[in-house]
Parts: C-alpha cells; sequence; structure tokens
C-alpha cells in the first residue's frame, strides 16, 4: 500500500471472528469446525447452524478451491473501487466445503472462468487487516 | 375460526442484562437467546420454519430475518418483523399462532435482542454501523449492491445449463412490448428490440444496463378483505387460492445452490393449496429485478423445466398478446422499481388483469395468475395464486 491510506471498507473483527482475520495476517486460511457433528462452517459463527453446538475449534484449510461463480465489475458502487474497475468479484468453493466471496487477482478479468481451480492469496491493505483473495492455482494441476 | 388453543409457548431464552454490549453484537445477543429457546424447546435449526423479529432499536436494519435465518441455520417460511415498540413480543405470539393455524409454519421462533446503553440509545448520532456478516466478508471485496449477486447467479447458469445473454435479452424485449401498451411505465413509449439489449453497456457480467432494474418513485397499496366484505365489493373480488414463502440466505455465498431458488419450494406449495398447475395459468405476474431473476423463477415454478429456461423464453411470447402473458404492465425493468412498490406492481397487475381492466394490454379470459415476490439475492420468496 506504500503508507497511501486505505479508503475502501476494512472488515470489523468481532470476538467470533478475530481468529479468521490473524489467520489471513499468518498466510492461513482458517475455517470452524463444529467438535459435536464434525462440520465445517464459514463464516464464523459462535453457534453451530447445524446442531447448537458451542464448541467450534479452527482448522486450517488447504487455502484450495474452484471459481463457483464470478462477475466482473465495470460500474463501482462505492467510490473507492472505482479505480479498480473492471475487477473480478467471486465466490470461491473452497475444497473443504463452505464457500465464501472474494476477489480473484493475477489474472486478467477476460481469463476467470467458473470451476477454475485457484488458491487463496492474501493482500495486507492495512496493519491490521489482510483480505483474503484467490489466484489461478500454480502447479500441475494447471498443465 | 379464533386462535383459541391454536398455538402454544415451549421453550425460552432469556439473558441477563448488562448495562452495555460488553463487545456483544446485536446478531450475536439474538443467536444466543435464539439457541437457548431452540434447546429448551428440544427443537435444532432445521426443526424451526418461522422466524419472527422484534427489530432492534439502535440497529435498524433490511431484512432481520433473512440475517438471523442464514446466521442460525433456519429456513423460514414465514418471516416477519414485528415493530410494534413494546408491543412486538407480544405481537409475535399471536401473528406466530396465526401462522400455524393457516399451516405455514409449524414452529415459530419469535425473537428480540439489542445490543445498547444508556448514551448510544439517547444519541442518535453516537449508533454505531450494524456489526453483520455481509459487512466484514462481503462488503471489502467491493460487491456492486445486489446486481453483482444476480450477475454471479447468471453466470452459473450459464455455465450450468448453457443458458445465453440473446435468451435473457428476450425476457426484457418482451416486457418493453408490454410497457409500451402501459401508459403508466416509465419507458412507456420507448421499444426495444433483442439487439438493444445486448449492445447496452455491460455493467456487470454478463448483465447488461437493459437487464438491470432502474430504482425510481412511486407507490403501491391494496387493501385484503374477509369472504363477508369481499361480496359486497364494487369490483370482482381477486381471491388468494394459494400461498407459501420461503427464505433460506441473507449472503448469495451462502445459498444452498445459486441457480435454483426457494421459488422451487413456494411455487409448489402455492399451486398445490389453490388446486391447480402452472399450465392453468393465464397470467405469470413475477418480480424482474433482473432477466435472469424471471428466467430462475420460470424453472422454479415449474413453467418448464429446470434449466430450460433459456429456451423456454426463446420459444414462447411472454408479452400481453402472447401464449405465455408475462408481467404485462412491463415489469418492473421497464415499469421501474420504486422501492418496494416495485414488487407490490405484481400483485395490482395481477388484480388488474383478473378484473378485466387493464386496458388494451388486458389478457383475455383471464381467471388464474401466478404472483411471485422475490427478496435479497433470490434469498426469500413468497408465492401466490390469485384468481377470479
Amino acid at each position: 500500500m506504500a503508507g497511501e491510506e486505505y479508503r475502501k471498507p476494512l472488515p470489523q473483527p468481532s470476538e467470533t471472528s478475530r481468529p479468521f482475520w490473524q489467520g489471513t495476517q499468518a498466510r492461513e486460511l482458517r475455517l470452524q469446525q463444529c467438535r459435536d457433528c464434525g462440520k465445517r462452517i464459514f463464516y464464523p459463527r459462535a453457534i453451530c447452524p447445524f446442531c447448537l453446538s458451542e464448541h467450534l475449534d479452527w482448522v486450517v484449510a488447504t487455502g484450495k478451491g474452484k471459481v463457483y461463480s464470478y462477475t466482473v465489475v465495470r460500474r463501482a458502487m462505492h467510490p473507492a473501487f472505482q479505480e479498480d474497475v473492471p475487477y473480478v468479484l467471486a465466490i470461491v468453493e473452497l475444497d473443504e466445503g463452505p464457500r465464501l466471496t472474494t476477489n480473484i487477482v493475477g489474472v486478467g478479468p477476460e481469463d476467470v472462468r467458473v470451476d477454475m481451480p485457484v488458491q487463496a492469496a492474501y493482500d495486507d491493505v492495512t496493519p491490521d487487516i489482510t483480505l483474503l483473495n484467490f489466484e489461478p492455482l500454480l502447479g500441475p494441476e494447471m498443465n | 375460526m379464533t386462535l383459541k388453543r391454536a398455538a402454544a409457548i415451549t421453550g425460552i431464552g432469556e439473558l441477563k442484562p448488562t448495562r452495555n454490549p460488553d463487545g456483544k453484537t446485536t446478531l450475536g445477543i439474538m443467536a444466543e437467546v435464539s439457541r437457548l429457546a431452540m434447546l429448551d424447546a428440544g427443537l435444532e435449526p432445521k426443526d424451526v420454519d418461522g422466524l419472527l423479529i422484534g427489530p432492534p432499536i439502535v440497529e435498524m436494519v433490511p431484512m432481520w430475518p433473512s440475517v438471523l435465518g442464514e446466521y442460525l441455520g433456519v429456513h423460514p417460511r414465514y418471516s416477519n418483523v414485528v415493530d410494534i415498540g413494546g408491543a412486538s413480543a407480544a405481537g409475535m405470539v399471536w401473528r406466530a399462532a396465526a401462522a400455524i393455524a393457516a399451516g405455514h409454519c409449524r414452529a415459530a421462533l419469535c425473537v428480540t435482542g439489542e445490543a445498547s446503553d444508556v448514551e448510544t440509545f439517547y444519541s442518535p448520532r453516537a449508533r454505531r454501523r450494524s456489526q453483520l456478516p455481509y459487512r466484514e466478508f462481503e462488503v471489502p471485496y467491493g460487491p456492486m449492491g445486489v446486481n453483482s449477486g444476480y450477475a454471479l447467479i447468471a453466470q452459473r447458469h450459464m455455465f450450468e445449463y448453457g443458458t445465453t445473454s440473446r435468451q435473457l435479452a428476450k425476457i426484457a424485449a418482451d416486457q418493453r412490448t408490454n410497457a409500451c401498451a402501459n401508459p403508466d411505465a416509465l419507458f412507456f413509449d420507448q421499444p426495444i428490440t433483442i439487439d438493444d439489449v445486448l449492445d447496452s453497456p455491460l455493467v456487470v457480467d454478463p448483465l447488461h444496463l437493459l437487464e438491470i432494474v432502474m430504482p425510481c418513485t412511486g407507490g403501491a397499496a391494496f387493501v385484503v378483505v374477509s369472504p363477508e366484505a369481499a361480496r359486497q365489493s364494487p369490483r370482482p373480488p381477486v381471491w388468494l387460492l394459494g400461498a407459501a414463502e420461503y427464505a433460506t440466505h441473507m449472503m448469495l455465498s451462502q445459498a444452498p445452490d445459486i441457480t435454483t431458488s426457494p421459488i422451487a419450494v413456494t411455487a409448489p406449495k402455492a399451486f398445490q393449496t389453490a388446486g391447480v398447475s402452472p399450465e392453468d395459468v393465464d397470467l405469470v405476474s413475477v418480480y424482474d429485478c433482473y432477466t435472469i431473476t424471471v428466467l430462475i423463477t420460470l424453472e422454479d415454478a415449474g413453467f418448464c423445466p429446470k434449466g430450460g429456461g433459456g429456451p423456454f423464453v426463446a420459444e414462447h411470447d411472454l408479452t400481453y398478446r402472447g401464449d405465455l402473458p408475462l408481467n404485462t404492465h412491463g415489469g418492473q425493468l421497464s415499469f421501474g422499481q420504486p422501492g418496494l412498490a416495485g414488487g407490490a406492481s405484481h400483485v395490482t397487475e395481477a388484480v388488474r388483469q383478473l378484473q378485466g381492466r387493464a386496458g388494451s394490454r388486458q389478457v383475455p379470459n383471464c381467471e388464474l395468475a401466478f404472483v411471485n415476490g422475490n427478496g435479497g439475492v433470490m434469498s426469500e420468496q413468497a408465492s401466490l395464486v390469485l384468481g377470479r
């Protein structure tokens, strides 16, 4: 960010979600897993939405997944995103199951495809917040 | 019918009050008491199918039932925000009973919660922004409001079923033809072709400008009366023949399946209650914030097979003089979307057509209408069958 003020909306971690955002700072994609029913959960909650358990553990995910769907935003709604258009907003389905909203980076909007394999990419937008983006998966799968 | 013994309260959850939130959020508090009440009643989230909320005073946000339902894993078939101040809790009791008596749900969770203190409560400017999951996990990535959500739905639908932009554009063009027969439509007298839609700028791929609803000013109201009063009505009564409601998520990333909407649950139930099927319908009057919304609605309501919406809209004439009259007022895409009155326009147009006063766009012998209301990113759906 080279000292420039970050003007886009930032997440405000809560007591419940803080381990997730500490994870992105540490280059880890952390999910919750219910100790009672075993389901993996995203976004972070205080309660398992499957069985009401309060015993949720944090586990480290592979950070790999696929583009479930994507769009190219050509007109930003929040003015601070205007300098980025066109950019890719996507839903990624993690190999562990949960889906999340993110940006696809490291590839031009015209080269993004549904079902494309991707991996986590971390962006330290402020000293306190690291956003979770995704980029094309590098490795033998791409050959 | 009265509500005497129509329902009973079987569980409660409550927190000991504190002077200030101590780091708790409103959503967190509502989730906590919801959990306690469900456990007290011996219920799991999947057992709860009604969700009523007395909205928090210092955190006014839209669509509280979807926000809390998503968080808890509750998919309500009856959602309500009961906003009558201190009477809200008592008001929720009888509303829940009424919904249960009418067969719309079996177990309704009624929730209140507030994360406040004296300073916050009496100082409007100190009211903090709501700490909701979408602010934390979607907004930082730059969504274009719900536009980008529907774009994600359309893109996935194209991937799964081969739907094309030309097929989607046909919906917008046919509805504009309808608007050109409705002097009250925002885009009256401005016909467009499929190519005009495809040539309009891509705003949020794959959606073009003319596939996206335009916010505007307006309003709509209607009166619902008892059968006794209906018989005294100066106009032909339009009867509610069937209804159903279902909500599954707030954020699109949390939807069980983004190309199949809760309409797949609500429409069959509404048709079943009415004792009719999609092929009996004379008028389709369904929420159309985007072209893809209409396409998925037609599929999920059973007008065509799942995934077959693209060829279906290409093969059928959706205008008021066509074989499947759809959104004869122009739909919100061409009539305009004056806030929640946009959704109401599908009800008012169905009433006009069923009463035979739709003027030059009147559908001949219109006796049965399918109406659908859609909220969020195809998150919450209410389907109606209306008839003469």
